[in-house]
């Protein structure tokens, strides 16, 4: 049934990701590559995988951006972009076979391979490209939010999370249920500044980007003296040295 | 977005086919006797052929293009279930229960040389269903939020007047081949076809509005920016790292560029392809040899004109995904 469900459940389970953590290593996208390769959306077909032109199917891409703040400051954002599990999902209203659908009991947005003619109108209608087309099954797949690990009792407690949370190795990505305000994922939402993707289309993303922190260590370049910044180095004659003399300065200094 | 050949053949051919089964409703309801030497009326069995023929023709050409298309064609009875959400599901389920009074209306004009009662109601019934589906297949795009220049009454608008349009013109065409007079609806064709070149026209100027600086989709606020596809607040974002070497599904589908470096001169063509059925429109109540070639020659520019224009439908409207990548057009 791909009408969203009438009657849902509290439970809202997602991922909260750490813009500011994230170094972007991509061990969550390759993580999630391994286990889904063997779990409820297998095969994740992949083409040519050694060849020239390498081809297939990801449910977890890292993006990395050059961000300009307001103030002149350019950052480095890496960008995990994943099914965000939407409250309103039009995903799963264009499918036209009841393939996909949303899980009224915790949110999880899945598709019923068995049920999909792979017509791809989904992954036309997700904002966030989440929906990807394996061209050797004929259907079309999407993150399960691990779905066989999150209530597999074969597994330890600990395990019980999404593949991309528990290889992540700075703690970026953390898995919960976000209808709980009283839950870890929910308090680490309240604590920090978080924006919604694309919050005009409406569709209510589940999953939580939380923002980078300001930037404490700040370098001034020039033309952007209209911000009075801080710098590095307390010490005004190392202020602007390149980092490699600074370090010269601070060995053989004292 | 990717033009796939299969979605534009599907959309001009089913088209053509509803927009035609439309006319010969309308005009039979207006009292059109395409065999006036016979008495009393009479269908003329070999235009009805003729014409129910390319009808039917066209809509399971597109239909049948749609569906072979799909990963799973075997599983496409499935689409008939979700008519509740999905307008996907909503023109499957249209476009089958089309066939009924139609077919229904073309065996009376067919086989029972007759377009009275019951048959009439058939084909009243049959033409608002023709318009239905070609509402539905429309909507499919329309409704696509993440797409903006689909995302617009405009489409729907546009899909039914090239739809009569364009099966007006062939309609009126067979007619004069057929020798028939001149029917009610040769006299809306060239409004409608006006109708529709008009409003293309402020359609490609509306989608060109906000392209500013290939970022942004359009100046109007509700258009996602590269800002909000991450949120992080900035002032500029440039994609520094993609998450792949090699173009993936989502940039073949939804990054497609080829047909957008051309769309100028594209426009230019399908416009010029225009003029001969727009002109020719004007005429369809003239009777003459020459009424007849221009008539079928203009149908058939009509609809290769169409054929380009559906293929910028697709190629020229981008993909709220693609803000996630590098703009292509730069790449």
């Amino acid at each position: 049934m791909t009408s969203l469900p009438k009657e849902r459940g509290a439970k809202r389970l997602g991922l909260v990701i750490d813009l500011d953590i994230c170094v972007g290593c991509h061990a969550c996208a390759v993580a999630c590559k391994e286990w889904n390769s063997g779990g409820h959306a297998a095969p994740l077909t992949d083409f040519q995988p050694y060849g020239a032109n390498p081809d297939g199917v990801w449910f977890n891409r890292v993006h990395s951006f050059e961000v300009t703040e307001l103030a002149q400051l350019t950052n480095t954002v890496h960008f995990p972009r994943s099914c965000l599990h939407c409250e309103t999902p039009a995903c799963v209203e264009v499918c036209p076979t009841g393939a996909s659908f949303k899980r009224a009991e915790d949110g999880i947005v899945l598709v019923a391979e068995d049920l999909c003619i792979g017509c791809k109108l989904c992954s036309w209608a997700c904002p966030y490209g989440a929906r990807e087309y394996d061209a050797n099954e004929g259907v079309m797949k999407k993150c399960t939010l691990c779905i066989d690990r999150i209530y597999n009792e074969n597994l330890d407690a600990a395990e019980r999370v999404p593949a991309c949370v528990s290889c992540c190795p700075v703690s970026a990505r953390h898995f919960g249920d976000l209808g709980d305000p009283d839950s870890d994922v929910s308090r680490r939402v309240a604590e920090r500044d978080h924006h919604d993707l694309m919050p005009e289309l409406g569709y209510e993303p589940t999953n939580k980007y939380l923002m980078p922190r300001p930037r404490h260590n700040r370098i001034t370049y020039p033309g952007t003296s209209e911000d009075p910044i801080p710098v590095i180095d307390p010490d005004e004659s190392g202020s602007m040295l390149h980092p490699f003399l600074r370090w010269v300065d601070r060995m053989l200094g004292d | 977005m990717h033009p796939a050949l299969s979605v534009i053949v599907f959309t001009v051919s089913s088209g053509i086919g509803y927009g035609m089964l439309f006319w010969l409703a309308f005009n039979a309801w207006g009292g059109w006797d395409p065999a006036p030497e016979t008495v009393p009326w009479a269908a003329d069995r070999a235009l009805g052929i003729a014409a129910f023929g390319l009808a039917f023709t066209t809509i399971v050409i597109g239909l049948l293009s749609s569906t072979l298309h799909l990963g799973h064609p075997e599983r496409a009875w499935r689409a008939f279930s979700q008519w509740r959400s999905s307008w996907l599901s909503r023109e499957g389920v249209l476009a089958i229960a089309t066939f009924v009074p139609t077919g229904l209306f073309a065996t009376g004009w067919v086989m029972f040389e007759s377009v009275d009662g019951w048959w009439m109601f058939a084909g009243i019934v049959g033409a608002g269903l023709c318009l239905a589906t070609v509402f539905c297949t429309a909507m499919i795009y329309a409704s696509l939020k993440p797409v903006p220049a689909w995302n617009t009454q405009q489409v729907p608008l546009l899909y039914l007047l090239f739809s009569l349009g364009s099966g007006g013109l062939w309609l009126a065409a067979l007619g004069h081949v057929f020798g028939a007079p001149p029917s009610l609806g040769d006299e809306w064709i060239p409004v409608v076809l006006v109708l529709a070149v008009a409003i293309k026209l402020l359609y490609w100027h509306w989608i060109d509005g906000g392209r500013t600086d290939g970022r942004r989709f359009f100046s109007r606020p509700h258009f996602p920016g590269v800002y909000s596809a991450i949120g992080v607040p900035s002032v500029e974002v440039r994609p520094l790292d993609e998450p792949h070497t090699q173009q993936n599904y989502l940039m073949r589908e939804m990054g497609f560029v080829v047909a957008r470096r051309h769309a100028r001169k594209l426009r230019a063509i399908a416009l010029g392809l225009w003029v001969l059925p727009v002109g020719v429109s004007f005429f369809l109540a003239s009777e003459g040899t020459l009424v007849t070639v221009a008539a079928l020659a203009g149908a058939l520019t009509m609809t290769i004109g169409l054929l380009i224009e559906r293929w910028l439908f697709f190629a020229e409207a981008k993909h709220t995904v693609m803000l996630y990548y590098r703009d292509p057009a730069t790449r």
